[in-house]
């Protein structure tokens, strides 16, 4: 059978244009039906499948028979694929490709916009869109098409990245047109993500923000979807509901925010396909437990250039440790089993995608999970596998043939078929001309050597024997025609035209000398082409191991030790010998004491005691060192991820910080070498009613959730004065409402009043009987409503901001009007003024030591502020709001001490005991007695000198910082840097493009953080 | 108790019952001759004198002694301080800080602390001083009696000026009202404004020419200074002249390795004549390059973060330990957020450096006389020693330690100075609300 060229088949695919079954022809019909039938295959079926001499039918852009048995019928066009490989194309479950990206929204004035700028029947946020559908956005676009088949792929999903709810992606070949054809499926899965993208509507402005609006908006569409009369229609939850039954795909940016979303899916019953950041495997026993499936991209972060030593030292140990370890992540997910397609989404070239992919396979990565990650995956994935993904009878006729393994570096990827037409970057049957060839030209014999790659041979010419460099020919293959032409000294340029013909491979034909003479030639092939061997793309020493990650993934993290492996091994006990103890109860300060720390608790205070043979006990000598209960900080924003305000609304009380703890946040490891282990992590104080607070302890090293204070009370921020008017916020923020202290008052009336009747309705559905319920339907539930109502119902308590004492009369009156406690009065700064009302309501009081001067309101600021409220017997606490301060809060506490004589025993209360009684924590935290959790400070000298240092802070029996670690894990970073520096520079002389650090500082927040961040590092 | 004492504090627990709530008076000159003995005294140059007899007089120190074998004469001293148990500093200087200039920082017409434009060296801290700001007494009844005040902001901010605090206005209170000049050098990146808030900090696209401008703004003030009789004045450079002579210093904001290292390189190249780097976060890696340049460090608040996330967690309260171990000249400031109210933690600052590394001398010295040699002051101030002004307190107790720290009296050249302040008066108005007193 002849052998035909595809190239001749490309021009028949032109005339097919427009072949839809609906659309008139301007001319005759020219539909072709024929058979195409790829015979002597290595046919790779599936990802675990592969049949050798085998045969892949397909006719009218469909999979008729894959099998080593195949009959292929007459009429087909039989090409042969001896040697050559044939894989189910590739599907990259995460694109955007041919849907326009949205334009970046202008905000109409400079002041902030609260409301939603989208004319028509839709939702009120800018920023939840799943009225967004992809497939009416799609239009084929031939260059990115062409840039994706030439990495193999086929099919793609394909999404208008933007906003918090995005709408629905549709599944698209990767055919150049027409568009009707190559949308495989319409919408096809619903998309998500935490980054509200062009809105330029205020809210959500934080990360817990989209979060909670995320949240919201399921619970909208519940009721929506449920109330049996509509009093409006809202396009947006129209599509929201619709779209609930298909694959749905959140989009995330970090680990810690893949574990938030599966949390939202949890509560909402979905099931999330996440496609992650790249850093998963920092935090992969947590990845795993989400039991979500996942799309990782394979965009690694480029090296340093880090020659010079000032720009190194700019770049921190996690980002030269994720360079090193980012290609780990996809086979650490194949390691664990967990269910993961890849994407050439957020790489910056996509041409990267196999250099990235080979990169991730040496570093453990298998190449069937691989393989499988290309094709079943992501088809299963989005409910296409019975489309794509594999080859068989009845599918997509989506291929590609290749030289060999599609793995190994040198393979060659022929072509990509796409819906049954060849897309051909080398043509499979074209010659392959290179080699060595005797070449005679008129009357001269040459060695012609061909060698590059296959479909770009390079030619050299070497006129004797001896001739070591070869005068450059250049070569040029069009189907069977060729061109040679090459320059001799004192010859001029001789050009050679010709043909060529296989078994044995000869190229022959006509040429012309500088003089204009013709001569004959032929180039008989004397010795084929020997490929080189591979040559590696990396210069990296040694390969990074999932063990190696450092928990958290920074310096000061540690790698995850034997015994916390072994999780049902016991905590090893601590004896503290002859200290002093600050006991913060009636025994107060005890000398020549022993302290027993068992099972993460207090359990002895004795003179001696005594530790039995053969108990697993640390015994640590503490002569000479005082010790205390840890510090608590009752007023902290460290450790919270992108934003501590959502102050798009007056109420923002469903946003929770809860959502957004970040476990990798150094401040947690330089407080805890101040000796603190808990703290509240409070919401800004941007309104009136801020977000839920989180109460963690600092177990540095630990996942967020586990570093949360199990079982404790809820709480929430509540803040007055200038930054809820937004005194000094400019010009431009003078339009939400409250602009005055007057206005603050009206906006708590209304909340609370309103979260009265709507908690008196929601009880009211809840007593009704099951078969009244469905009847009456459930009333939409608001979780800015809940939190105000869980106030009222003394399940949730006000931290609240404040400095004047008329602010703070008027909402203690607020309270008692309307049935709720304020908690504590945090900064407080006035409180001296007030501190009979709150002693009257039994308010406690949270301030600074010495802070003034810094706004209008804090001009009658004093120092003795706690010793006035200690005095008037207040429970009273110094707090931070500073993650600086807050290391030194031991220090803080002695200015009570200083300024109004405060006893030296009662001034470590205000950071220790107190707080734990400000946050209801008392019965487990802030004091030295048996049976209390064993959160305790060991400090070099009375804790509340400047001179003091904390040596060994424990939390819940285990040492989290200790003086004497701290340097072994200090020399630990110095070598680690060093090591992966000297890989950097080795990555750079090997060729590699490198980037130039820059200075990175994180944000730190105080209350007064107002701007939005949560999109910025 | 010394009836003197008894007296002085019954006089003072009277007056304040009828005080409003203003500035206390400023001291008059002192007229009759004082002696401190008993106390520790802690000099300030390092040493200490555990029974000290500290006599001044017409507000200069006259006598700096070990009590146990001073003979004195009974009527040698007109008043005699009986400070037993206490201890004895000279008075704490507050360096590059904005004290005065900013009474309320988020209230704009209260700020004089930033003029318009890059380069202002004309502008002066000193004649903008509000002597009767509400902060400064809280400054004092901590020990800190002297401020070098400066202004922010642009490139080169203005001249700074080094004043006591106490005094009826700027002029009574200026020690050096012309101290030196302060810039800032130019920064490698900046965080971006955007819509939306802060951005992620970005390459600085006019750091070359910050750097040009600057140059040539010094090449031109150096040609400049060369005459005496310029054919036009021109009040910049009028300025800068006495930079090149040595009479001012430069003072240069200037915290990373590389931002010091230009900075030093560019002072030496138009021969200013005293340079010092205000901030120095990484100062204590390019030791020799200072010590061979002779150039001080006003080290940027101790009380800070590390700069980056994997330096050392005490590192800010080391680094003074490390500069002087390497010989640098360095004394502290408070510079950062709300640096101007802050300074009364000065002292705390001083503690910290003593419990990473110093010894408490040495700490004191950071706060006193090393500022005074930076400033070019110490001939007269800075230390308790003869032939210098008697500007010193006494505090109860550890003055480095806010547990001990308890100052009760103090004096700036030799004038007794009222230790209140107007959050003692709202501590006691409400103390009498409460019946707690």
């Amino acid at each position: 059978m002849k052998r035909l060229t595809l190239i001749t088949l490309i021009v028949c695919t032109c005339f097919a244009a427009f072949s839809q079954e609906t659309f008139p022809v301007n001319g005759p019909f020219n539909k072709s039906h024929n058979y195409y039938a790829f015979t002597n295959a290595n046919l790779v079926v599936d990802y675990q499948t592969t049949l050798a001499n085998a045969t892949l039918l397909i006719k009218d852009g469909l999979i008729v028979e894959a099998g080593a048995v195949v009959k292929v019928p007459k009429e087909a066009v039989v090409y042969d694929m001896k040697g050559k490989t044939i894989y189910p194309s590739f599907i990259d479950p995460y694109t955007s490709y041919g849907v326009a990206e949205p334009e970046k929204g202008k905000r109409m004035a400079l002041s902030p916009q609260y409301e939603s700028a989208k004319k028509g029947a839709y939702g009120w946020n800018q920023a939840v869109k799943p009225e967004t559908e992809a497939d009416k956005l799609f239009t084929a676009d031939s260059k990115a098409a062409d840039e994706l088949r030439r990495l193999g792929f086929g099919s793609v999903l394909t999404l208008q990245k933007d906003g918090i709810v995005r709408g629905t992606a549709t599944f698209v070949l990767l055919g150049d047109g027409p568009d009707q054809e190559q949308i495989l499926k319409g919408q096809t899965a619903a998309c998500y993500s935490f980054d509200k993208g062009t809105s330029t509507q205020s809210n959500p402005e934080s990360l817990m923000g989209a979060i909670a609006l995320i949240r919201q908006t399921y619970y909208d569409a519940l009721w929506y979807g449920a109330v049996k009369t509509k009093k409006e229609f809202n396009l947006s939850l129209e599509a929201f509901n619709n779209q609930q039954a298909l694959p749905q795909i959140f989009e995330s940016t970090d680990k810690l925010s893949d574990l938030r979303a599966a949390k939202i899916a949890d509560e909402f019953k979905v099931k999330y396909i996440i496609k992650g950041a790249g850093n998963e495997y920092q935090r992969l026993d947590e990845i795993q437990a989400t039991a979500s499936k996942f799309i990782l991209p394979v965009n690694y972060p480029m090296a340093f250039d880090v020659e010079d030593p000032f720009d190194a030292s700019l770049v921190s140990l996690t980002d030269m440790k994720h360079w090193e370890m980012a290609p780990l992540n996809p086979g650490a997910f194949a390691k664990r089993g967990i269910a993961f397609a890849l994407t050439t989404a957020d790489l910056k070239d996509k041409k990267d995608f196999w250099k990235n992919l080979r990169k991730a396979i040496q570093d453990g990565l298998d190449e069937k999970s691989a393989l499988r990650a290309l094709t079943a995956a992501p088809a299963e994935m989005l409910g296409m596998a019975d489309k794509v993904g594999s080859l068989k009878a009845g599918m997509v006729a989506n291929f590609i043939i290749t030289s060999g393994n599609v793995f190994d570096e040198k393979n060659i990827l022929f072509a990509n078929w796409v819906n049954g037409h060849p897309y051909t970057m080398i043509d499979p049957a074209m010659p392959d001309l290179r080699g060595t060839y005797d070449l005679k030209a008129g009357d001269n014999t040459y060695k012609l050597k061909v060698t590059g790659d296959l479909d770009k041979p390079k030619g050299q010419l070497f006129v004797a024997d001896s001739q070591k460099v070869g005068v450059s020919a250049a070569l040029t293959q069009k189907g069977y025609s060729v061109t040679i032409s090459y320059e001799l000294k004192g010859q001029g340029n001789i050009r050679l035209g010709g043909n060529i013909s296989e078994d044995p491979l000869l190229l022959s034909g006509k040429g012309q000398l500088a003089d204009g003479a013709w001569i004959d030639w032929t180039a008989t092939l004397k010795e084929p082409f020997k490929p080189e061997a591979a040559k590696k793309d990396t210069v990296r020493k040694s390969l990074p191991k999932l063990e190696d990650v450092y928990f958290p993934f920074a310096g000061y993290g540690k790698k995850k030790t034997t015994t916390e492996k072994a999780a049902d091994q016991k905590q090893e006990d601590i004896l503290i010998k002859n200290t002093t103890v600050w006991t913060n109860e009636k025994d107060g300060i005890l000398k020549n004491k022993s302290v027993l720390i068992s099972g993460g608790k207090i359990s002895r205070i004795a003179d001696n005691i005594d530790v039995p043979a053969g108990a697993h006990v640390q015994v640590i000598d503490g002569t000479g060192k005082q010790l205390t209960a840890g510090i608590i900080d009752e007023h902290s924003h460290i450790a919270i991820s992108n934003g501590v305000n959502e102050g798009s609304k007056a109420s923002s009380s469903e946003v929770r910080i809860g959502d957004v703890v970040n476990s990798e946040d150094i401040n947690i490891y330089r407080q805890l070498a101040g000796g603190v282990t808990a703290a509240q992590l409070l919401h800004g104080s941007a309104n009136p009613i801020g977000g839920q607070s989180a109460l963690i302890k600092l177990r540095w090293g630990k996942a967020p959730e586990e570093m949360k204070i199990k079982g404790a009370d809820g709480f929430i921020k509540f803040a007055l004065g200038e930054n809820v008017k937004q005194s000094n916020w400019g010009d431009f923020n003078t339009i939400r409402f409250p602009q005055t202290r007057m206005g603050v008052e009206q906006v708590y009336y209304d909340c609370f009043i309103r979260a009265k009747e709507y908690d008196q309705k929601m009880k009211a559905f809840a007593s009704l009987p099951e078969k009244d319920k469905v009847k009456a339907g459930a009333p939409r539930r608001d979780l800015d409503l809940d939190a105000i109502a869980e106030i009222l119902n003394k399940k949730r308590f006000i931290t609240c901001h404040s400095y004047v004492q008329s602010e703070i009369m008027m909402l203690m009156h607020v309270g008692d009007s309307l049935g709720f406690q304020v908690n504590t009065f945090t900064h407080i700064l006035e409180g001296y003024k007030v501190a009979d009302q709150m002693k009257k309501r039994n308010i406690g009081a949270s301030s600074f030591s010495d802070w003034w001067a810094y706004k209008m309101e804090v001009k009658d600021a004093i120092p003795y502020n706690g010793a006035i409220l200690y005095h008037a017997g207040l429970v009273v606490a110094y707090n931070s709001d500073d993650a600086e301060m807050a290391r030194r809060l031991n220090q803080e506490a002695a200015k009570a001490v200083k300024y109004g004589n405060v006893p030296e025993e009662e001034a470590l209360k205000f950071v220790t005991l107190n707080p734990a009684k400000l946050l209801h924590l008392d019965d487990k935290m802030g004091s030295i007695k048996p049976g209390k959790d064993a959160d305790v400070v060991l400090w070099s000298d009375n804790p509340l000198s400047i001179y003091a240092k904390a040596e060994k802070t424990i939390i819940d029996g285990t040492v989290y910082y200790d003086i004497d670690e701290d340097k072994l894990l200090r020399e630990d970073i110095l070598k680690e840097r060093a090591r992966i520096i000297q890989e950097m520079i080795a990555e750079k002389n090997g060729g590699a493009p490198v980037t130039k650090p820059k200075p990175k500082r994180p944000r730190l927040y105080t209350c007064d953080d107002e701007e939005n961040d949560y999109l910025n590092d | 108790m010394n009836p003197l004492l008894k007296h002085t504090t019954a006089a003072l627990l009277f007056c304040t019952g009828l005080l409003p709530a203003q500035n206390p008076y400023p001291a008059p000159a002192q007229t009759k001759s004082i002696l401190i003995t008993g106390g520790t005294a802690h000099l300030g140059n390092g040493q200490v004198i555990q029974n000290a007899a500290i006599g001044f007089r017409k507000g200069k120190i006259d006598l700096v002694a070990d009590a146990s074998i001073l003979k004195l004469a009974k009527d040698a001293y007109d008043t005699i301080i009986d400070a037993t148990g206490k201890q004895i500093y000279p008075g704490l200087i507050a360096a590059s800080t904005t004290l005065g200039l900013i009474e309320i920082e988020s209230v704009r017409a209260t700020i004089d602390s930033r003029e318009t434009g890059s380069m202002n060296p004309n502008v002066r801290a000193g004649i903008s001083f509000n002597s009767d700001s509400k902060i400064l007494p809280t400054m004092r009844t901590n020990g800190v009696l002297m401020a070098q005040v400066a202004p922010q902001g642009g490139i080169i901010a203005g001249t700074s000026a080094v004043l006591t605090l106490d005094g009826w206005n700027w002029e009574d209170m200026a020690y050096k009202l012309n101290d030196g000049v302060f810039m800032s050098w130019p920064k490698q990146s900046a965080r971006t404004w955007t819509d939306d808030g802060p951005g992620p900090l970005v390459a600085n696209t006019d750091f070359g020419k910050q750097v040009t401008d600057l140059n040539k703004f010094f090449a031109d003030a150096k040609a400049y200074a060369e005459t005496d009789k310029p054919e036009e004045k021109n009040l910049r450079f009028e300025a800068m002249r006495n930079l090149f002579t040595g009479t001012e210093n430069l003072y240069v904001h200037a915290n990373s390795v590389k931002e010091i290292t230009e900075t030093v390189d560019f002072a030496k190249r138009y021969g200013v004549k005293h340079l010092s780097i205000v901030g120095g976060i990484d100062s204590w890696m390019v030791t020799p390059l200072l010590k061979t340049n002779n150039v001080s460090i006003i080290f940027g608040r101790v009380h800070s973060l590390p700069d980056k996330n994997d330096d050392d967690v005490d590192l800010p309260f080391k680094t003074p330990y490390l500069l002087h171990q390497a010989g640098i000249l360095y004394c502290l400031n408070q510079e950062g957020d709300q640096e101007y109210h802050q300074n009364r933690n000065l002292a705390f600052n001083a503690g910290t450096t003593a419990a990473y590394g110093l010894s408490k001398e040495e700490a004191l010295m950071s706060i006193t006389l090393n500022a005074a040699k930076i400033m070019g002051i110490d001939k007269t101030t800075g230390s308790i020693e003869t032939g210098k002004d008697a500007t010193l307190f006494i505090s109860s107790g550890d003055a480095l330690d806010m547990r001990t720290n308890h100052v009760e009296f103090a004096f700036i050249q030799g004038r007794k100075l009222d230790m209140y302040n107007e959050q003692q008066a709202l501590y006691e108005r409400y103390e009498r609300k409460y019946g707690q007193k």
